[in-house]
């Protein structure tokens, strides 16, 4: 089987422009949601109570909500959670009262208006750990960006850590714009989801800036254009292949992993998607106008080059 | 060309059975099982035990499967839960006769229902988080602040005393915060209590300034006695916890400091938090007491008359009775330290107690009183005394430094200086964090993750052998070879595995077969550029390997940054994701070469490869 024929180079670059228009586009659309609209941060960051209660019934939402109602505690959410039986109570911490004594309460008023009432988990966190995940989720996010920038500096050029890390950081603003859009919860594994595509999504540019500096060394008079096209068509059907896999992949943690891990997959699904489109037309083009050249790459092993033209393996040497 | 030499097989053939082997235990699951700890540090579990254990467990008819002794734990493995339930019974009932003074825990575990064999090659299942076997997590938060403004209580009141034994006058001396600051009408007086501060409290550093007519001396806690306090109370705090826990009969509980001023507190299996919460939240008293020694008394300590009026009878550690007056001398609040040592005059072992200004005072003024007398220590917990030790008085002690000595040995100098101090708190601590997670929930999560992976697994096989046919099904092995490495490597590490761990196996799979996809794509891109099979197959992977390298470190730089930064559920998603990509680096590339070269390396004529379609230009 074989899904790409391809007989002549994609004129990607071409279309650069539209391209990035199209992702600058979805990238402002993306950032006014995270103004407008803001994230929907989970209790670990916000601080606060969750329980997860479940019934033998379909349970009735609003009466849930009186009966919480009733004690006195303001600001509370009540959501199904992957069952219709299944019920989640988000509420904001109350100064003065210990998290232990609210969600007492709560689940005695519970089991009062129905027996079958069962505590399947609760979560409490302080407002000071909320802080701090907010923080340590930046500067793990700084941590990745710089530790990126290093690498690809390294093993490429400057230009193309630049190139990489704007198109895949864009991909990162996107996911969080939809959490925005859709007011999707925000918590640690969504975060943990994020970082990882961050990860994820700047192979795919590697592969593809591996193939720009093979083919910079292969065919010397090709033009850059030429070169990009031809590197982003020749990758094209690998890159198809990989994401496909591991949506494979992430499409099961969807359909299996239950509500825990839905936001999880969710996020990683957004991240493949646009991770494709970024590296493939975003990452390229800007390293195309960043100025990648010739002599960028290969000026360390000219003189290798000058004398084995075919030996076009000889920067990959680790 | 394509030939691996035979140590590469061979690391191969290693690498498959090690993974094999240490992989197996997660195959047999659990069975349930009783554990047996020491609740008091002054008792072991040891071969003694065992054998009370076995004869209970004798008359009771019962037969355990395997009995295990390590580390300081006894564990019984039965075969089903009906028998478990008898045998807890049966051991509480040996070994507890009394349950309000447990020397032992017995508490109910699941243990691997792997073969004795397997357990003495240290192979054990992965070691499942909370989230999938349920229980309860606590972070806590000690209030250091408190813990030094209680220091500098002590110490103010040291001061006092101290200027007044040396006839210093001052004319007020008031804390603020952990600040202590000690007003003098002239500048002479000022530095002579500065001269006594700076000789007689190395914890404390001064500075003086002029206020109005007054004279101002202010001290606070050096930075080094600062850290020293923090880190007691740190400790102090912990051991607490570890006596109190040890009430609750869990099997294996973790009591973790996190960072300079934080505890964790897991409980496996604990269902019930209100109780839980109950009992890390209270406070245990200290008390010292006289103890009467009339004749009446003695015969009420033998169990030979009633107690005489205003006395209490008590139990010491040996179980022997000690009748002690009701009137309090001190409580715990004057004691600021107990520490282990040695006697100076015989070198027998002891313990030494620090006490507060006003302590000091009061335990001089009755020891003057009462030479010859015993006093009694006690510690209250649950609303119930235990006389921890009831020493003869030698002398009149001033100073405010208590010395409990004879026939002590260093064993018991430790304990009952360990007892002291973790009788109460040494700062107050607060609830940050709290997660419960129901027994069901974690049966159900266990499911939900092996689903979410087993099924994607399936998936991404079934693809890659339509779409690379022979390749597809190397590229197929080497992934469950590297599903079995990983699980193999979280088995011996013993990390624990959560749901966002899970999460991260059925992620990294997924990725690993990244670097099949470019391996098979550049074989086949060689063969299309008209190369022959064997050096398509060779090119295929050399010219693959700097790629994947590349994409793999970007990868793993992500996957360090949640190791470092990430808490909690993602710092369980990075550990896996992290080794996960560790592992395919060896299955994806090194394993499944060794492969492709076992079927196709001899074949010096090789006329076709099976990849699928290549189609030719």
């Amino acid at each position: 089987m074989e899904f790409f024929k391809i007989k002549k180079d994609i004129p990607f670059m071409k279309h650069a422009v539209a391209f990035n228009a199209i992702s600058f586009i979805t990238f402002v659309a993306a950032v006014f949601f995270l103004f407008s609209r803001g994230l929907h941060l989970s209790v670990e960051f916000t601080g606060g109570t969750l329980m997860e209660v479940s019934y033998s019934q379909p349970a009735d939402l609003n009466a849930v909500r009186g009966q919480i109602a009733k004690l006195g505690f303001s600001d509370v959410q009540v959501q199904n959670f992957g069952t219709a039986r299944d019920v989640m109570i988000r509420m904001p911490a109350v100064k003065g009262q210990s998290s232990a004594q609210q969600s007492e309460q709560v689940l005695t008023a519970l089991k009062e208006a129905d027996a079958a009432a069962q505590l399947r988990r609760t979560e409490f966190v302080g407002p000071q750990v909320g802080d701090e995940l907010a923080a340590d989720g930046l500067k793990a996010l700084a941590f990745v960006v710089v530790g990126i920038m290093i690498y690809l500096a390294m093993r490429f050029e400057w230009k193309f850590a630049v190139a990489a890390i704007i198109a895949n950081l864009h991909d990162v603003v996107i996911i969080l714009g939809f959490f925005a859009f859709f007011q999707w919860e925000f918590s640690l594994p969504v975060l943990a989801a994020v970082l990882a595509v961050l990860g994820y999504s700047v192979n795919e540019s590697v592969v593809i800036f591996d193939r720009i500096r093979e083919n910079f060394r292969r065919y010397r008079k090709m033009s850059t254009v030429e070169i990009i096209d031809n590197a982003i068509t020749s990758t094209i059907s690998r890159t198809i292949i990989t994401h496909g896999c591991t949506q494979l992949m992430v499409l099961s943690m969807l359909l299996f992993g239950g509500a825990t891990l839905h936001y999880f997959a969710l996020a990683l699904t957004i991240g493949i998607c646009f991770g494709i489109y970024s590296s493939v037309f975003v990452a390229a083009a800007i390293a195309m106008w960043l100025g990648i050249r010739r002599e960028d790459l290969i000026k360390h092993h000219g003189n290798k080059a000058a004398h084995d033209p075919e030996d076009e393996n000889s920067g990959a040497v680790v | 060309m394509n030939r691996y030499p035979l140590w590469k097989y061979a690391i191969i053939v290693i690498a498959l059975l090690v993974g094999s082997l240490y992989t197996l235990p997660n195959f047999f699951g659990e069975a349930p099982a009783v554990q047996v700890s020491a609740a008091k540090s002054s008792v072991k579990v040891d071969v003694g035990v065992q054998e009370r254990v076995q004869a209970a467990l004798a008359a009771a008819n019962l037969k355990p499967d395997v009995m295990t002794l390590d580390n300081g734990s006894l564990k019984v493995r039965f075969d089903n839960t009906d028998q478990q339930l008898k045998a807890k019974d049966a051991i509480q009932l040996a070994l507890v006769p009394d349950a309000n003074d447990a020397s032992y825990v017995v508490a109910l575990n699941l243990l691997a229902r792997s073969p004795a064999w397997l357990t003495s090659l240290n192979a054990a299942p992965m070691y499942l988080g909370l989230d999938l076997r349920g229980g309860v997590h606590f972070m806590l938060q000690v209030d250091m602040p408190a813990a030094l403004t209680k220091k500098a209580e002590s110490l103010a009141g040291d001061i006092r005393s101290g200027l007044r034994e040396k006839n210093v006058r001052h004319s007020g001396i008031s804390r603020n915060a952990q600040t202590i600051e000690i007003r003098f009408r002239d500048m002479e007086t000022l530095e002579a209590a500065q001269r006594v501060i700076q000789d007689q409290f190395l914890d404390l550093q001064t500075t003086s300034a002029a206020d109005g007519a007054d004279f101002k001396l202010t001290a606070v806690i050096n930075p080094v006695a600062a850290k020293r306090v923090q880190e007691q109370a740190i400790k102090q705090n912990i051991t607490t916890l570890h006596n109190r826990i040890n009430e609750l009969g869990v099997a294996e509980p973790v009591i973790q400091q996190q960072g300079t001023d934080r505890i964790v507190v897991q409980l496996p299996g604990v269902q019930d938090t209100a109780k839980a919460k109950d009992i890390l939240g209270r406070t245990a008293t200290l008390e010292i007491r006289m103890v009467d020694d009339s004749a009446e008394a003695r015969s009420a300590e033998f169990g030979n008359g009633p107690v005489p009026f205003g006395t209490e009878r008590f139990m010491d550690r040996n179980g022997q009775a000690v009748i002690v007056k009701k009137q309090v001398i001190l409580t715990g609040e004057n004691l600021t330290d107990a520490q282990p040592g040695f006697d100076t005059q015989n070198q027998e072992a002891a313990v030494h107690l620090t006490l507060d200004a006003k302590g000091a005072r009061i335990f001089k003024d009755v020891t003057r009183e009462s030479v010859g007398k015993r006093m009694a220590i006690l510690l209250f917990e649950k609303g119930k005394g235990e006389v921890v030790t009831a020493p003869v008085i030698r002398s009149e002690i001033g100073g405010g430094r208590v010395q409990i000595s004879g026939r002590m040995s260093t064993v018991e100098a430790n304990d009952t200086a360990l007892l002291l101090r973790a009788g109460s708190l040494a700062a107050p601590m607060e609830i940050i964090e709290e997660r419960t997670i129901g027994p069901s929930l974690g049966a159900e999560n266990i499911a939900k993750g092996f689903d979410s992976v087993t099924w994607g697994f399936v998936a991404v096989t079934v693809f890659m052998c339509i779409y690379y046919m022979l390749f597809g099904v190397f590229s197929s092995v080497a992934l469950a070879v590297n599903l079995l490495l990983l699980v193999a490597v979280l088995s011996m590490l013993q990390a624990t595995l959560t749901l966002p761990g899970m999460a991260a196996m059925a992620l990294v799979l997924g990725m690993a077969i990244d670097a099949n996809v470019l391996i098979n794509e550049r074989v086949r891109e060689e063969l299309r550029n008209g190369a022959s099979p064997q050096s398509a197959i060779h090119a295929g992977y050399d010219r693959a390997w700097a790629t994947i390298l590349d994409s793999n470190v970007t990868t793993l730089i992500a996957g360090l940054a949640l190791l470092a930064f990430g808490s909690g559920p993602v710092r369980g998603f990075a550990v896996v994701h992290c080794l996960g990509i560790l592992t395919s680096m060896f299955s994806a590339v090194f394993f499944s070469r060794g492969l492709v070269n076992v079927w196709y390396g001899r074949k010096k004529k090789l006329q076709s490869v099976s990849i699928g379609t290549v189609w030719r230009a």
